[in-house]
């Protein structure tokens, strides 16, 4: 039997193996059961966990913005949460007239289900992974793949001008985006060696943020940019479009739409940090998985942090201006980062240089690279405008006192 | 009958009615939508292959890129939402007997091929091993002697379909 801090899933799968053949059950139905039971349970405690990150963030948000945040319902508004949920599921589901019933349907199942695909293979303590895919990273990306595919069925399935125009513009941003996504994705898997998130994890003995800092920087701003959060919430800037794609949706159907946004921002941080963070790495979470979730908890909330911070700090692009960073910025910058991150890592290697030099190299490579595209970027930047006059003098109340002696009518 | 023989009967049958609802459907999109079921339903067949690469290199590309883009012209392209169009046109039926006629040719060809009694190589389905082979591939697609100038050649194709399409679509000055 093995002990529950040193292997919890082992100890808690054989501890129900062994209730449920004392109840008589076959082996395989138990193993069955058991698979079961483990693929309901992950994106279970996924999205009940989005309660937690909707009050978190709407805290946060409200603080950047100097103001406090739901506070009326449980002491620092905790409950809020619960209450929306209340409102949202006892909302009138109205289906407008014309809208094509499969799409409409369809899109927020697979907003949700895109994004809880990527919590099946992503590695959360060191013996605690959903499935060790050896395919992992690029699982995450196919997953992707779904998250858009729901936003344009949502705009089209609408009937509705407004949202088709929201889901167009959406997908023109998220497809955009995810070639410097995939491309910064593929640096981590080429310093590991392989595409299995558990083993990038587990070879990062330095962090590969310190590796390859341009294409974290890289990875951090194209997720935000495929989540849809500000600065490049376009698709539901609610002054602009009404509300974007899902305009038309009403009561639990704009609610998954609501949690996978929250979710995806979160997994995309828990993204972050297993391939540039060290993942769930911290002293002694070999011995106590359990403490290894910890430390991945502590830095994906760190991550998260940022990822709001960027929503409460920054305006709104238009989107000319997301997709020339995307095309004219991020894509030749990640482009040059993996042509040179492949060859100086390569030859480091090779040359059979330690860990220290391998990371002193690649640093210094990566800020070289980050201050001649930052020099080449500074000359289309606008200049400051010439100045056409000099200000002119303002009338006001300090008076000096000759000017008042030379026109008081009032004195003698 | 082994639960992979289940799941193969399953996906096949999901796969190829998907299929025949492509061409069957009254709306662009549901048939657009048939066909990402289509393709889902090859990529659970790679896996049953145990080689979970291509299953998830087809979902990325097929599934994440062409059925999207399939889904975007159809969206671009339809004047409302609710148009019905006439499933068959005037050569139905002789579409109908190629396609039997092809059908027919590949059952015979394929009918007296000796693999089908052989047992099949069992790969070794451990992460490791699977890694291995991702690099075999790797190593397969850019080795000069190996599959080198079909790789070019492919990607020389993809380049130029990419300044063909920027000439078209770009603006006449």
């Amino acid at each position: 039997m093995p002990n529950f801090w040193s292997d919890p899933v082992g100890f808690l799968i054989q501890w129900l193996t062994n209730l449920l053949t004392g109840l008589g059950l076959s082996p395989e139905l138990v193993k069955f059961l058991l698979a079961f039971l483990g693929a309901a349970l992950l994106p279970l405690m996924a999205m009940l966990f989005v309660v937690f990150l909707i009050w978190y963030e709407r805290k946060l948000y409200a603080r950047m913005q100097d103001r406090f945040g739901p506070n009326r319902l449980g002491p620092w508004g905790i409950f809020q949460t619960f209450a929306d949920m209340g409102k949202i599921f006892t909302k009138e589901i109205i289906t407008p007239a014309g809208v094509d019933l499969i799409p409409f349907n369809l899109a927020p199942i697979l907003a949700v289900g895109a994004v809880l695909l990527v919590w099946a293979v992503m590695p959360l303590a060191p013996r605690i992974v959903g499935v060790d895919l050896s395919v992992g990273l690029i699982f995450v990306i196919a997953a992707g793949g779904f998250g858009e595919l729901a936003i344009m069925l949502a705009g089209w399935g609408s009937n509705n001008k407004y949202a088709l125009l929201g889901g167009f513009r959406a997908v023109a941003l998220l497809l955009s985006y995810e070639v410097p996504m995939v491309i910064a994705m593929l640096i981590p898997a080429m310093l590991a060696g392989s595409l299995n998130l558990v083993e990038i994890v587990a070879s990062q003995d330095v962090p590969y943020l310190l590796l390859a800092p341009v294409a974290a920087l890289i990875f951090f701003i194209t997720q935000v940019a495929e989540s849809g959060r500000a600065p490049f919430d376009l698709v539901e800037a609610e002054s602009e479009l009404v509300a974007g794609y899902n305009t038309e949706y009403s009561g639990l159907k704009f609610g998954m739409f609501y949690v996978a946004e929250f979710l995806h921002a979160f997994t995309s941080s828990m993204l972050f940090v297993t391939l540039f963070l060290g993942g769930y790495r911290g002293p002694f979470a070999n011995e106590f998985p359990l403490l290894g979730l910890v430390y991945l908890m502590v830095k994906t909330f760190i991550v998260y942090f940022v990822t709001i911070l960027f929503r409460g700090a920054l305006p709104r692009f238009r989107i000319d201006q997301m997709l020339d960073l995307n095309w004219k910025v991020l894509t030749p910058l990640i482009l040059a980062m993996v042509f040179v991150t492949a060859l100086v890592d390569k030859i480091v290697v090779q040359a059979g240089g330690p860990l220290l030099v391998r990371t002193i190299v690649l640093f210094v490579v990566n800020m070289l690279i980050f201050w001649f595209s930052s020099k080449l970027l500074q000359r289309n930047v606008r200049p400051p405008r010439r100045k056409v006059s000099v200000q002119r003098p303002l009338a006001t109340a300090n008076v000096t006192p000759s000017a008042s002696q030379g026109q008081d009518n009032l004195s003698a | 009958m082994t639960p992979l023989q289940i799941v193969f009967l399953i996906v096949t049958v999901a796969t190829l009615i998907s299929a025949v609802m492509v061409v069957s459907a009254r709306r662009m999109l549901h048939a657009a939508l048939w066909l990402i079921l289509s393709l889902l339903g090859i990529a659970v067949l790679f896996v049953t292959l145990e080689t979970s690469f291509f299953a998830i290199v087809q979902v990325m590309v097929y599934v994440g890129a062409i059925a999207i883009l399939i889904v975007f012209a159809v969206m671009l392209t339809r004047r409302d939402i609710q148009d019905r169009d006439k499933v068959t046109n005037r050569g139905a039926w002789a579409a109908a007997l190629a396609a039997l006629g092809v059908a027919g040719g590949l059952v015979g060809a394929l009918t007296g091929w000796q693999a089908f009694a052989s047992i099949r190589p069992e790969l070794a389905a451990d992460s490791a091993a699977e890694g291995t082979r991702i690099a075999q591939l790797g190593m397969a697609l850019v080795s000069p002697d190996a599959y080198a100038i079909p790789f070019e050649v492919a990607s020389v194709l993809l380049i130029g379909a990419l300044i063909g399409a920027i000439y078209v679509a770009g603006e006449r000055k």
